[in-house]
């Protein structure tokens, strides 16, 4: 058995190895450079190794893991009560979507139902929280183009959002907002003018992104034509989100298959034609109108009455399985949970939506330049406290 | 030796021109220190800029409003350890960031702050200038190559070729005012700066609004391949963040790296003063016709004076508003002295001989000023460019625009 310490990375790599061992990159035109998994742009600990023609792609490995905590092990060694914190901590970006398709899939398995009332509150929280994701993509997403200011902008208007949440649940990023058979908290009092006066707020800060970027030569330049991936690729890939609907594929879980209160408000969903980083700007940017929208109705009909359904003290679903997903605002969020009819889990398995788009990258950028591979890790809005959970 | 430095004040022309040593040593050295200064300053205002463009404060902690930052950062990176990688070719890399500051600092020689404040006058003071100023892409190389690193060796080749395609564009915009100072009954062609401001005072307009719009655009062509020329945003692809992590400098730290930085800035004020010199009127004064005679000279002549004291005036309200906590005392103490430094200045600045030396050099320097105003909005406004809509831009847009500007300028300084 040689030796597998070696000082050459390359051998290390399966796909990407050079025509012969015993040359260096120097003698090829080929470069492979390795991208993180600490570079600025790669939103956490992604780590891409790159092969390169100059500057033109030709193929691309992600390294995942750097973050893997082993949520997914440790939810067997917890009672489902106990396990419902832990899921914040995957996309800690939009943990209350991550809370409530937990909550709802547990639900599923008891064969309860939230109470109305409690359901109006999850879709409220949740939408602020895809607002929130939503515009913490925006900034990073112009910030890696190189537009600096929009970052700045959508950071002091997330703090709003998160305002709100720390009044509501007392946390501002991990919230644990929801229950499994409802909510815990009632709302505060004010907490529905508090929501208005944010959509008052909110509406005219989103133009302000839309007038700095959307029509910003040199953005549409960036962005228009980068990344492109077809209606094709996006299903063949398990791909889901605004990714999949900037490819033109009416797809969102919300109308599909409504969970909480969904089905009761009226609202669209805004799809892109060619699939490119400008499309799935476009669609996000259309999304957070979208998001406004529903909590605009939401809060006008939110109903009296219960928040917690009755659920017992100690949670012994019965023998079985259950699938339950969730439209997260990075795409189709499902937890497969087996029950052995104890009260921990025999095993919990997560769909994250960040995971199985990322696999897109690699068809995204074949065949672009440096400058596009950032621009495809921004657009695809991964998180990778969720890709490794 | 007293006489050989007192013959000098007598003079009219540079020192260069007078071939007093003496003098030329001292203008070099107040040159290089008021780049420094210079330097140090644009730092805290880009980041201060910046900051409020974004909704923030930027540095408030280090002095009074984060004025003694640059400070702070300066002996941060003189006494930090320096670094160089272990498959570092050392010669190289050791001598990449001096041949950048010496050649954006050996710009500043035939830059005209004023008819007599200038190093020297060469009768080739453009072609200098353009010429030692592109000699810095050798440094850059130089430092991608020597690092032996992917990151910084990409962030090389994209600044050559980047600057290269760019100085085309650059020098016909600068052909084209050339052509400006001939093409007329009273101008002769120069290439000389001083001679170009003085073509400029001659003809009585500032040659960005001579034969309308054609200088315009020229300007315009200029002011895009400057920004192109010092890697700043939209155009900072050589170090763009994001992408490269830091570009050519990326294995760069201490005081390498601050040399890196003191030339980028020259770099900036270097191009910025070029056209200021060529488009911009120099050190001229506005209307310096149009308003002419004893009263307007009066009045602007007092601008210097006025600025500083517009300066001390917002040190001594920010003063004021400083928070009356005993923890903010010194801070305090310190804002007001600043501002008593500035109302001094200021007043000494009213002083009749002091006002009459110093016009020139304060109208070129708040034309440079404004220019690098108009690089930190840039920075703060546009998202940045890919490399092949760099080209572009650089091959398809501009060096057309400019081999047009240039041949419509000929014909109609002809024609007129």
């Amino acid at each position: 058995m040689p030796d597998r310490t070696t000082t050459d990375p390359t051998t290390y790599l399966s796909h990407l190895e050079l025509g012969e061992p015993d040359k260096t990159f120097l003698d090829s035109n080929e470069l492979i450079i390795n991208m993180g998994p600490q570079h600025p742009a790669t939103h956490g600990v992604l780590r891409v190794i790159l092969k390169l023609d100059g500057e033109k792609v030709l193929g691309t490995e992600c390294v995942i893991g750097y973050l893997h905590r082993g949520v997914e092990k440790i939810a067997e060694h917890r009672t489902y009560a106990m396990f419902n914190p832990y899921v914040d901590r995957m996309d800690y970006v939009a943990a209350v979507s991550n809370g409530l398709g937990y909550c709802e899939a547990v639900e599923k398995l008891l064969n309860v139902e939230a109470p109305p009332r409690a359901r109006y509150i999850r879709v409220i929280l949740t939408e602020l929280n895809r607002l929130a994701s939503h515009m913490l993509w925006l900034g990073t997403h112009a910030l890696d183009i190189g537009a600096i200011t929009p970052l700045f902008y959508t950071f002091r208007d997330r703090e709003e959002i998160l305002k709100i949440f720390e009044k509501y649940c007392g946390a501002r990023l991990t919230t644990h907002a929801f229950r499994i058979g409802g909510c815990l908290y009632e709302t505060y009092e004010g907490f529905e003018g508090e929501v208005k006066k944010f959509l008052d707020f909110v509406t005219p800060k989103i133009d302000e992104y839309e007038e700095l970027l959307t029509t910003n030569r040199i953005w549409v330049e960036r962005t228009r034509g980068v990344g492109v991936i077809s209606e094709k690729d996006c299903i063949a890939l398990g791909v889901t989100g605004p990714v999949l609907r900037a490819s033109g594929v009416k797809w969102d879980l919300r109308k599909a298959q409504p969970y909480a209160a969904y089905a009761e408000f009226d609202f669209e969903i805004p799809i892109g034609q060619n699939g490119d980083t400008y499309d799935r700007y476009l669609v996000r940017m259309q999304e957070m109108r979208q998001s406004l929208r529903i909590i605009g109705q939401a809060v006008e009909r939110i109903p009296e009455g219960p928040i917690m359904a009755k659920v017992p003290k100690v949670i012994k679903p019965p023998v079985g399985e259950i699938y339950h997903s969730i439209e997260a605002p990075k795409g189709e969020l499902g937890y497969f949970i087996v029950s052995d009819g104890s009260t921990q889990p025999y095993r919990v398995r997560v769909r994250p939506p960040s995971f199985v788009n990322l696999q897109a990258l690699d068809i995204m950028v074949r065949g672009q330049l440096v400058a596009d591979v950032i621009a495809v890790i921004g657009t695809l809005d991964i998180v990778l406290g969720e890709v490794d959970r | 030796m007293l006489d050989y430095i007192k013959s000098y004040l007598s003079s009219d022309v540079t020192p260069g021109a007078a071939g007093n040593l003496f003098w030329a040593f001292v203008y070099i050295l107040l040159i290089f220190l008021g780049l420094s200064v210079a330097v140090i300053a644009m730092n805290w205002l880009e980041r201060k800029i910046l900051a409020h463009m974004q909704v923030r404060l930027g540095p408030m902690r280090v002095g009074p409003h984060g004025l003694l930052q640059p400070i702070a950062d300066a002996i941060k990176l003189l006494i930090k350890e320096d670094i160089m990688p272990a498959e570092a070719d050392p010669f190289v890399f050791w001598v990449a960031p001096i041949v950048v500051v010496i050649t954006t600092f050996t710009v500043f020689i035939v830059v005209p702050f004023g008819p007599t404040h200038a190093v020297t006058d060469m009768n080739i003071g453009v072609l200098f200038m353009l010429g030692v100023s592109s000699l810095s892409v050798l440094g850059i190389v130089m430092a991608g190559w020597a690092s032996n690193s992917h990151y910084p060796l990409m962030g090389a080749l994209r600044s050559s070729a980047q600057m290269v395609s760019y100085e085309i564009a650059m020098a016909l915009a600068v052909v084209s005012a050339v052509l400006m100072t001939s093409l007329n009954r009273e101008g002769t062609g120069t290439l000389s700066m001083i001679g170009i401001v003085q073509a400029q005072q001659v003809q009585q307009t500032w040659f960005v609004f001579k034969f309308f719009p054609l200088g315009l655009i020229a300007f315009f062509i200029f002011a895009v391949a400057m920004i192109a020329e010092t890697n700043r945003a939209p155009f900072d692809l050589p170090e763009a963040e994001s992408e490269l992590t830091a570009g050519f400098h990326t294995e760069y730290s201490g005081f390498r790296w601050s040399l890196f930085f003191l030339a980028e800035y020259s770099a900036m004020i270097a191009v910025s003063s070029i056209a200021v010199t060529l488009w911009l009127g120099g050190w001229l004064r506005p209307f310096p016709h149009w308003l002419r005679g004893e009263p307007s000279d009066l009045v602007f002549s007092l601008f210097p004076g006025l600025t500083f004291l517009f300066l001390a005036a917002m040190a001594f309200y920010s003063t004021a508003r400083m928070p009356k906590h005993p923890y903010f005392r010194v801070q305090t103490i310190g804002l007001a002295g600043f501002g008593a430094v500035l109302a001094l200045v200021g007043l000494i600045l009213f002083v009749r001989p002091v006002r009459d030396r110093i016009q020139d050099i304060y109208w070129f320097s708040t034309k440079v000023a404004f220019s690098m105003y108009m690089y930190i909005w840039y920075r703060g406004t546009f998202p940045r460019y890919r490399f092949d809509q760099l080209m572009k831009v650089g091959w398809k847009v501009l060096l057309p625009m400019g081999i047009g500007v240039l041949i419509l300028t000929a014909f109609v300084g002809v024609l007129l």
